[in-house]
């Protein structure tokens, strides 16, 4: 019953079947639902009653961080488990790593423009401005751009199998440089403005702020999580119908 | 023409072999085994998986499951196998011979020199030509003329009677005689009748339709 | 040594003679970056000023354009399957496309952006720098692009959608590029710039390759 008892290789291999994979998350999925919505509940109850907020107009402003941090913080955790997903698919061919990866994507690029919409809300009161070309939102953008080009890279395939593989490349690809992009983009960014702007969240944060953040951010992390296992149950029964189809539409040829 | 014994005692063997693509099973359950100098003929209805076998022996495209291999030949030595699909991989723009002399250096000019292949599969005086020019037929016997400039023990033709007359059917026969001739294994896709001079030397597999 | 000249004889020899894809590409980045003038206005000291940027963006703009010959031609027509027999590793073979590729795209634009610098008021010293600049960084937009292509090369329409994944990759290379240009370190830029080109042509052979055979079927 417990996951550790049995050996690494045979759960290993039991997961790969999709049938059984769908049969052993399925019941993780109402524990992490509950989960997230408790995390939830208590986050937000601490950022509007418990986090700082004397002077509204600063403590108002402060509460976007709080929904802003942990969705820059999951645009490049999805990505770090897309990465992973892709040495699964590249190396070790598991087919739940294709599923993985490919639920992976839209999610991605949904807390990356949550992120980007979250921190340009932030930024109108605090620059004066939706938009600045400060490095992390720069980078943050590309980001975006390569996780949409992912997404569409998978619409683009006929066959979901074959395209697997191809697009672990390009994340993998991806991975390798999306240090490199961070790196040329806050190169260019401080030759064009000598001095950043955005430096609000150094190392001394009080608890009352600490804790509100950290609550939300395991909130952010979880809520990923759970939609990323419904999304990988919601893409192994679309396989499993486009199987059937095609399956029933080879049948009426003979 | 001399023919000898040219390749080693090479075996192609294949046990509880399946293949198919997009995780749809085509043909299963495959056992067969080929030596030196003898022909497997693929037979069957369309869609019944002889193209996709063919690529899953080349190597193309991963097995479903079980395996193959060819036993005697060294793995050191590069790759051995010929593979001529339904595309002829002809550049419009190159001339016939630049064509063919293209592949005599990457695959290894080991066998006879690209005029005489050309000669061989009945193009000796097109040679100059731009291959854009070249009917469907000829277009086809140019890329069975790929076969002849480098020597490789295994060949996989699908449906190298393709888009040819009669006289290149039996060109087609004459290439797989001489080829076997030599020692070398021959698993041919096709609809037609090839009707080899030695007929013992020839197996047939039919594939059928899985229901 | 010999099959990979070969396969980059065999390349230029097409593209020669492939009529006019090359002259296009040329005449496509002096048309871009001849167009921007007319978008900004005829201001001398303007242009000049951002005539770096526009360059390097028509450069880039062109060389997305000439991706899609490098490897869905010998997808259509069944060479590629074969180029997988043959005695070289598919990413040598790679490796030579790409060079070859750079040969005929990136070469003749080089060989015509004096036009451009002329027509942008670039003043010589400028110039020079630009030249550079894109001897440097060509390499490394060609290394992404076969990745793009060889991403794509599966895909039908995939023409359209492999500009889409490089242009985000290009990034450090357009940032490190107009910034050996006009920076002021730009000495450090153009380290930057050669170290990611040479990064990115020892690499993307490889990625390339295992994109190919992944797709190719």
């Amino acid at each position: 019953m417990s996951i550790e008892t049995t050996p690494k290789q045979s759960w290993w291999n039991r997961i790969a079947n999709p049938g059984q994979f769908v049969a052993w998350t399925g019941r993780l999925l109402w524990p992490l639902t509950i989960l997230t919505a408790a995390l939830f509940v208590i986050g937000l109850w601490l950022v509007f009653f418990q986090s700082p907020g004397s002077t509204p107009n600063v403590g108002t402003t402060l509460r976007i961080l709080y929904i802003h941090v942990p969705n820059a913080w999951l645009s490049q955790f999805v990505y770090g488990i897309m990465a992973v997903s892709a040495l699964g698919t590249l190396v070790w061919r598991h087919p739940m790593a294709d599923v993985s990866m490919k639920a992976a994507a839209p999610l991605g690029a949904l807390f990356t423009l949550l992120a980007l919409f979250t921190g340009s809300l932030w930024g109108r009161p605090a620059w004066g401005t939706f938009w600045e070309w400060d490095g992390r939102m720069t980078s943050t953008l590309v980001l975006l751009f390569i996780y949409l080009g992912i997404v569409a890279l998978w619409r683009a395939f006929d066959d979901q199998l074959r395209a697997a593989r191809v697009i672990a490349v390009f994340t993998l690809v991806g991975a390798i440089n999306i240090p490199i992009i961070k790196f040329s983009v806050d190169w260019w960014s401080t030759l064009h403005q000598p001095a950043s702007v955005l430096r609000a969240d150094g190392p001394r944060m009080p608890p009352e702020i600490l804790t509100p953040l950290l609550v939300m951010f395991f909130a952010f992390t979880f809520l990923f999580l759970t939609l990323h296992l419904k999304a990988m149950h919601t893409e192994i029964k679309r396989r499993r119908v486009m199987t059937m189809q095609r399956r029933a539409a080879q049948g009426a040829e003979s | 023409m001399t023919e000898r014994q040219v390749y080693p005692e090479l075996t192609l063997r294949a046990t509880a072999f399946s293949c198919g693509r997009g995780g749809m099973v085509l043909a299963d359950a495959l056992s067969f085994a080929v030596t030196g100098g003898n022909c497997l003929l693929l037979r069957g209805p369309n869609g019944t998986g002889k193209s996709t076998l063919l690529l899953t022996l080349a190597g193309i495209v991963a097995p479903m499951s079980g395996h193959f291999a060819l036993e005697g030949a060294d793995a050191d030595d590069g790759p051995h196998l010929h593979y001529c699909g339904h595309r002829n991989a002809i550049k419009a723009r190159l001339s016939v011979l630049e064509n063919l002399q293209l592949w005599a250096t990457l695959n290894g000019a080991t066998g006879i020199t690209p005029s005489e292949a050309l000669e061989t599969v009945g193009l000796g005086d097109l040679s100059m030509l731009d291959a854009g020019y070249l009917s469907a037929g000829q277009s086809r016997r140019l890329a069975l003329a790929r076969l002849l400039v480098s020597e490789r023990p295994l060949w996989l033709l699908d449906e190298p009677t393709a888009a040819l007359d009669t006289e290149g059917h039996a060109l087609v026969t004459r290439l797989i005689d001489g080829h076997l001739q030599r020692g070398g294994l021959v698993i041919a896709a096709t609809h037609d009748d090839i009707t080899l001079p030695h007929p013992n030397r020839v197996q047939t597999l039919t594939l059928v339709r899985k229901s | 040594m010999k099959p990979f000249s070969t396969i980059i004889a065999h390349e230029l020899r097409l593209a020669l003679r492939g009529g006019g894809d090359m002259l296009t590409l040329v005449l496509f980045f002096v048309i871009v970056g001849a167009i921007v003038p007319f978008a900004v206005g005829p201001d001398k000291a303007l242009l000049a000023r951002i005539a770096p940027g526009i360059v390097w963006i028509s450069a880039f703009l062109a060389m997305l354009l000439g991706l899609d010959r490098l490897f869905h031609a010998d997808h259509e027509d069944g060479t590629l399957i074969l180029l997988r027999q043959s005695e070289l590793p598919l990413s040598a073979i790679v490796a030579a496309k790409v060079m070859a590729h750079w040969l005929v795209t990136a070469l003749p634009l080089i060989l015509a952006s004096p036009v451009l610098a002329m027509l942008l008021a670039m003043d010589l010293e400028t110039f020079l720098r630009t030249l550079m600049s894109l001897l440097l960084g060509t390499p490394a937009l060609a290394a992404f692009g076969a990745i793009g292509a060889a991403v794509t090369v599966a895909i039908r329409r995939g023409g359209l959608i492999a500009p889409i994944l490089i242009a985000p990759l290009s990034i450090p290379v357009l940032i490190f590029g107009v910034g050996t240009i006009t920076a002021t370190q730009s000495n450090a830029a153009m380290l930057f710039l050669a170290a990611l080109s040479l990064m990115a042509v020892a690499l993307a052979p490889f990625a390339a390759a295992l994109a190919i055979s992944s797709a190719e079927d």
